[in-house]
């Protein structure tokens, strides 16, 4: 029988949280991002206030998600462009595999885009005989691996430079006689080149699409966004239909809030308006301009008037990087396209509660995500919410079901649940004064597996209290 | 200013660490409180609302707001514990005929360091502790609770205490309830990850807010053979200055 979802998640995080080295190269980055992310909050004069006004843009527009995506249509399509609302990751993946071959592209390139992975654009362009090539540095990194991306902003952060040198040499054909960052970036860079100017497609994601001007909006750090938008002859945005926002002039408080809580930065190197293709008399861009817009299961989560503000996420990837639990784990484990605190509220809505509630279990609702999520969603909250919809469900164990229906009926008799408690205690004592502790007879052997055993007194605080501490 | 405090003690510090609800009522009533203990009380329903048995933690929520619904006043020595009644009893029993007892109740609800902070205005409390203490701050009751200043504030009218900041010191150490059985692996790798920082800091002793933390901790270091012990904060406020 193959492993479920939630046996390889805890088989890989068994795995990886033993890990000492991945745990310091991840501890070491973070803590890079840490002192970043704090001192980029302080360029900022009144962070509580700019993620307040960040929440604000994002409920108007997921409120009234209809209304602005209507707007943006229509502007894009007056432009030239064209938009095709696709309802799952096969439809979205069908219409730019179609274009694809219609047009006659034999390479692509792609900009950093979440949404194509999760679709899985790729192996389903690959398979239709088109080379694609990923163009942010890490995601070209894991993609030489073939490994999914570790990190929603940093796809390679689980990696050092001496394994990206050794991978190079293995898979670029060039002599890599470094490991220094400028060196390889440089080769990275020799190779992309190529790419670019063969390229007769460009795919980008989008980090925002602005209703009232009808453009989207992206934001990158390395420059292969816009070559991926404007050397192809198409150019063709794929994104989910949440992205978008009211008003060009929130951008204002978004790019910086955005880049703030990504990577530290005041705003990213490169910021990108782009409307639709090349005008006439225009000597730069595009013929062809499409936007594809992905809703893969987003319209069920706004139904859902509780946990609606999910779609708020701006993929910032604040929370993956605060979670204690992704810093133990790392990104691969979670084994789905978003990880994290968001991936694990996100993908059992997205790909189901039964198969991905042991994600929303994953976490010991510490709450640091909710913290410093920059548009103020409850991620821990909502976890809670899926540990009871996954209850609700039936998806729990039918052992846990029963224990929890006896665990209330002793709650409701302090009686039962003294005597319970004393029992408990009891048994214990005998089987540890036996030096069965940790053995299988040990109902606390999970526990003990890792911890010394609990104290074990012989009188609860309850007993003692009517004993001899009763008296004020 | 109320003058009874109705103590709530958590299921697990009632069972297993009654030494840390001993030492609450020591310091309750070193500074003049009267101490009562409703003996009706069992637990709050957060095991069965952590894991998504609402259906099972509504009538232990209910059962508690009837012990509690009369008391002046509800102190616990958990910030984990008083988060449920204060921020989640409201939403369990939204629709539960006792709804409006249960925001009363979750309203006069404290954990120990915030009554002594906030409510009865007490910073020293007496106690002398003359040990290298460090202070690992539990995540309900830093982030659903706020009390980032409060234990501090208490900690350092200690006399003899000396505090020492550990790094990251507002980092989960990894129980996080059934969290710590259902994912043993993660858990414990967190509990390690606090270890190691508990450890560097050189403190004989790491203390917290939170009986539950603190209990995995102990755990942990216990099997590392570490040489620090953990301690409850009402622990060391409930010894006395000779």
């Amino acid at each position: 029988m193959s492993q479920t979802a939630a046996q390889r998640f805890l088989q890989d995080a068994a795995e990886k949280s033993a890990d000492l080295v991945h745990r310091e190269i991840i501890r070491h980055r973070m803590e890079s991002y840490d002192a970043a992310h704090l001192k980029g909050r302080t360029r900022i004069q009144d962070w509580e206030a700019a993620r307040e006004k960040c929440q604000k843009i994002k409920r108007e527009a997921i409120d009234h998600l209809d209304h602005y995506l209507l707007q943006f249509e229509e502007k894009i399509i007056a432009r030239g462009g064209h938009v095709f609302w696709a309802a799952n990751g096969e439809e979205a993946c069908e219409y730019v595999g179609n274009l694809a071959t219609q047009r006659g592209v034999r390479t692509v390139v792609k900009s950093k885009s979440m949404v194509t992975e999760e679709i899985h654009l790729s192996p389903a362009l690959e398979k239709a005989g088109i080379k694609v090539w990923e163009t942010d540095f890490g995601e070209f990194i894991v993609q030489l691996r073939n490994e999914a991306p570790y990190h929603i902003v940093t796809p390679a952060m689980h990696l050092n430079r001496g394994q990206i040198a050794a991978l190079f040499r293995e898979k670029l054909g060039q002599e890599i006689e470094s490991d220094n960052p400028a060196y390889l970036m440089a080769a990275a860079r020799r190779k992309l080149r190529q790419a670019f100017f063969a390229a007769e497609m460009g795919i980008s994601g989008a980090n925002f699409l602005v209703a009232d001007a009808g453009v989207i909006a992206i934001s990158t750090n390395e420059g292969n966004g816009r070559l991926c938008t404007s050397v192809p002859r198409i150019h063709v945005v794929v994104t989910g239909i949440e992205k978008v926002i009211p008003r060009l002039e929130d951008l204002a408080v978004l790019w910086p809030v955005l880049a703030t809580s990504g990577t530290g930065q005041g705003i990213t190197t490169y910021s990108t308006l782009i409307g639709g293709p090349r005008r006439p008399g225009e000597a730069d861009g595009p013929e062809e301009f499409h936007v594809v817009l992905v809703d893969n299961g987003r319209s069920r989560l706004l139904a859902d008037d509780e946990q609606r503000e999910v779609l708020h996420c701006i993929r910032c990837g604040a929370c993956l990087n605060i979670c204690p639990v992704f810093r133990h784990v790392g990104g691969h484990t979670y084994g789905t396209t978003y990880p994290g605190p968001i991936g694990s509220v996100l993908t059992p809505h997205l790909n189901g509660i039964k198969e991905f509630k042991h994600l929303s279990y994953a976490s010991s609702l510490c709450g640091a995500c909710t913290s410093v999520c920059p548009v103020k969603i409850d991620l821990h909250h909502h976890l809670l919410q899926n540990r009871r919809n996954a209850t609700e469900a039936g998806a729990t164990k039918p052992s846990e079901r029963l224990m929890f229906g006896a665990w209330r009926r002793a709650m409701l008799h302090p009686w039962i649940y003294a005597a319970g408690g004393w029992s408990m205690r009891k048994a214990l004592r005998i089987l540890y004064g036996l030096g069965l502790a940790g053995s299988i007879l040990d109902p606390m052997r999970v526990w003990n597996r890792y911890r010394s055993p609990a104290p074990l007194p012989s009188k609860s605080f309850r007993a003692r209290w009517r004993r001899d501490l009763g008296s004020n | 200013m109320p003058q009874k405090v109705s103590l709530f003690v958590p299921c697990f510090v009632d069972q297993l660490l009654p030494e840390v609800a001993v030492d609450t009522v020591k310091v309750l009533r070193r500074i003049g409180y009267t101490v009562e203990f409703p003996e009706d009380q069992t637990c709050c329903g957060q095991p069965a609302f952590n894991t998504g048995y609402w259906n099972e933690a509504r009538p232990c929520a209910e059962h508690f707001v009837r012990v509690f619904k009369n008391a002046e006043v509800v102190v616990c020595p958990s910030g984990s514990c008083a988060t449920m009644v204060r921020n989640f009893y409201p939403e369990l029993l939204a629709s539960s005929s006792l709804r409006g007892d249960a925001i009363g109740v979750a309203g006069r609800t404290f954990e120990l360091s915030e009554f002594l902070v906030k409510v009865a205005a007490v910073y020293d409390v007496g106690a002398s502790f003359p040990h290298r203490v460090t202070y690992h701050a539990s995540c309900h009751g830093l982030r659903e609770l706020h009390l980032r200043e409060e234990p501090l504030q208490l900690l350092r009218a200690v006399r003899g205490l000396t505090l020492i900041e550990m790094a990251r010191f507002d980092e989960c150490c990894g129980f996080g309830g059934t969290f710590a059985t259902k994912f043993a692996d993660i858990s414990a790798a967190m509990g390690n990850s606090k270890a190691d920082s508990i450890g560097t800091t050189g403190a004989e002793f790491v203390t917290a807010i939170d009986p539950s933390c603190l209990m995995h901790m102990q755990g942990i270091l216990g099997k590392r053979q570490a040489p620090a012990r953990t301690i409850h904060l009402a622990s060391i406020l409930a010894q006395e200055r000779p």
